[in-house]
């Protein structure tokens, strides 16, 4: 497997994977309950959803850890459990991988017999199936999704520096010798506690590749977090941190990333990744929709290439079809 | 009035310590608490809600400034009993049932303190039927709801409909917000008001609560 950082090095945009809260709504997740429970209890739900998009082409597949830090999941009364569910995480990824795998070969094997049976096949398991049978030879990296705690730091809130940094110690520790390739730090606002993982990650390994992304308001006086972090500080925070890939995720849908990401290549030469929101919940006729569409996120996602992201995917409201989407722009471009 | 004017700079400038200071110095002076607590506390939380909201100021400067409000309110709270003051009205919030995120809810209780409301925050996690029986034991006028998550704005609708059932609907008043919930989501589900941020909900509070 080629080295992840010497792809996004030579110049490869790779893309990531979309929602994993949004699917798992869908698949009967009550509010109120530990997202990170079904880790332990229906693996078999993880793994349909990361099929469906390694089936749209993602290559960077994120684990269902975003709140499984010790701290978090005290939350839920499950602290004690957080190796088991992020060791959960890990194998669902991984199962869902193989699987995903053994499906290419079969497929290949059949191209290699008749071609009629493969254009039967095809035609039978629709488009997606068939772009994946066009990317039998791409790497995937499995990442931990790593959040924030919901705490607030000393000296404006009542959580100190080393409950945090104890709490992403414990969850990263456990994920990576559960054999992650990199990790997604996201959703921040909080400079210092997207730092105290970095630094936590750096701890436990100094070479696993991280990506570390920061959720921004669009102000009157250029982008900033809740916390007041602007995208200049968020990139040389987060770089001498230690992070490898910085930017943004959730919070905006794509056409406020794009500006979000010109903003990024303005402030770092470091390569970016930028996860965009399918636009902002709006609640119809009581349910909840996500306003961008598949075919929007197509229309929009040339400018994140143009603004020089490396690692484009999705946040909330995203599904395996906007995942799709990007891979055929990315695709495109490609010489 | 000069000192009351500090203590609302040194409320903005989230100096706890010397708005308590001002704050004694100020009841020693003779001012009235009611006037303390308007024309300094009030007055300075209401700057810091305003600047919030236009984004020239971040969530740690609005939660150093609350920690100076409290420094000052918890000074002053005795007096109000001692002269029988009583505040503008009771509210009672919560996170709704299936929601843990409690930041934005505190910043609205903040506010409405800030406000002279009396808040029983609930925290998170609120049942349909707490916020209700909180509500009349406290004889609260209003029932604030907050929800961070697209899922739990049916709580919310319970509640209200709970309200009905017991014929306390236009007694108790109903307020809602956070980040999925919307005028159009307020007005659907039946809530007397909407607030889109904290600042706003106390605007919406006082023009309900007249």
């Amino acid at each position: 497997m080629s080295s992840f950082l010497d792809r996004v090095r030579s110049g490869e945009v790779l893309v990531a994977d979309g929602a994993m809260g949004t699917l798992l709504f869908e698949e009967g997740l009550e509010p109120g309950q530990c997202p990170e429970r079904m880790n332990l209890e229906r693996p078999d739900i993880l793994e349909s959803i990361a099929r469906r998009y390694l089936d749209a082409g993602a290559e960077i597949l994120h684990t269902n850890t975003f709140g499984a830090s010790a701290v978090k999941l005290a939350d839920y009364g499950l602290a004690e459990q957080y190796q088991e569910i992020n060791r959960a995480a890990v194998a669902a990824a991984r199962s869902a991988l193989a699987a995903h795998r053994l499906a290419q070969e079969t497929v290949a094997q059949g191209e290699e017999t008749t071609d009629a049976a493969v254009a039967t096949a095809r035609s039978a398991v629709g488009s997606a199936a068939a772009s994946a049978t066009e990317s039998a030879s791409r790497d995937v990296y499995v990442s931990c999704s790593c959040g924030p705690s919901g705490r607030i730091l000393e000296p404006y809130g009542d959580t100190a520096e080393t409950v945090l940094y104890e709490g992403f110690e414990q969850q990263l520790g456990a994920i990576v010798a559960a054999g992650v390739d990199l990790i997604t730090i996201e959703t921040m606002t909080d400079l210092r506690e997207a730092v105290l993982a970095v630094r936590a990650t750096r701890s436990i390994s100094p070479d696993i590749p991280v990506m570390a992304t920061m959720t921004f308001d669009d102000t009157p006086r250029g982008f900033y977090t809740v916390m007041g972090v602007s995208v200049e500080q968020a990139a040389e925070g987060l770089l001498e941190a230690g992070a490898d890939l910085i930017g943004s995720n959730c919070g905006n849908g794509i056409e406020t990333m794009v500006r979000i990401a010109r903003a990024f290549a303005e402030a770092t030469d470091q390569p970016i990744v930028i996860q965009s929101n399918a636009g902002l919940p709006e609640i119809r006729e009581g349910r909840v929709y996500f306003p961008e569409s598949p075919a929007f996120f197509a229309e929009k996602a040339p400018e994140l290439l143009e603004a020089g992201v490396s690692v484009v995917g999705g946040c909330c409201g995203t599904t395996p079809d906007h995942i799709l989407a990007i891979r055929r722009v990315v695709d495109e471009r490609k010489p | 009035m000069e000192l009351l004017l500090e203590i609302s700079t040194s409320l903005q400038a989230g100096d706890d310590g010397r708005v308590y200071e001002l704050t004694v110095k100020a009841i020693e002076e003779g001012i009235g608490p009611k006037e303390i607590l308007d024309d300094g506390l009030i007055a300075g939380m209401n700057v810091i809600g305003e600047r919030f909201r236009r984004h020239e100021i971040f969530l740690p400067d609005v939660l150093l400034a609350a920690r100076a409000m409290y420094a000052g309110l918890d000074h002053l709270k005795p007096l109000f009993l001692r002269d029988g003051i009583t505040g503008r009205g009771t509210v009672v919030l919560g996170t709704v049932q299936g929601d843990l995120h409690d930041i934005g809810k505190n910043l609205v209780g903040i506010m409405l303190r800030g406000a002279g409301y009396e808040i029983i925050d609930l925290g998170k996690d609120v049942a349909p039927e707490t916020f209700i029986e909180t509500a009349e034991k406290e004889a609260a006028q209003l029932i604030g709801m907050s929800t961070l998550l697209t899922t739990t704005t049916p709580v919310m609708a319970r509640v209200i409909e709970l309200l009905k059932e017991k014929g306390l609907d236009g007694q108790i008043r109903t307020i809602v917000g956070g980040a999925p919930v919307s005028e159009g989501l307020a007005r659907e589900i039946g809530a007397d008001s909407y607030g889109y941020d904290a600042a706003n909900a106390v605007e919406v509070v006082k023009a309900l609560l007249v």
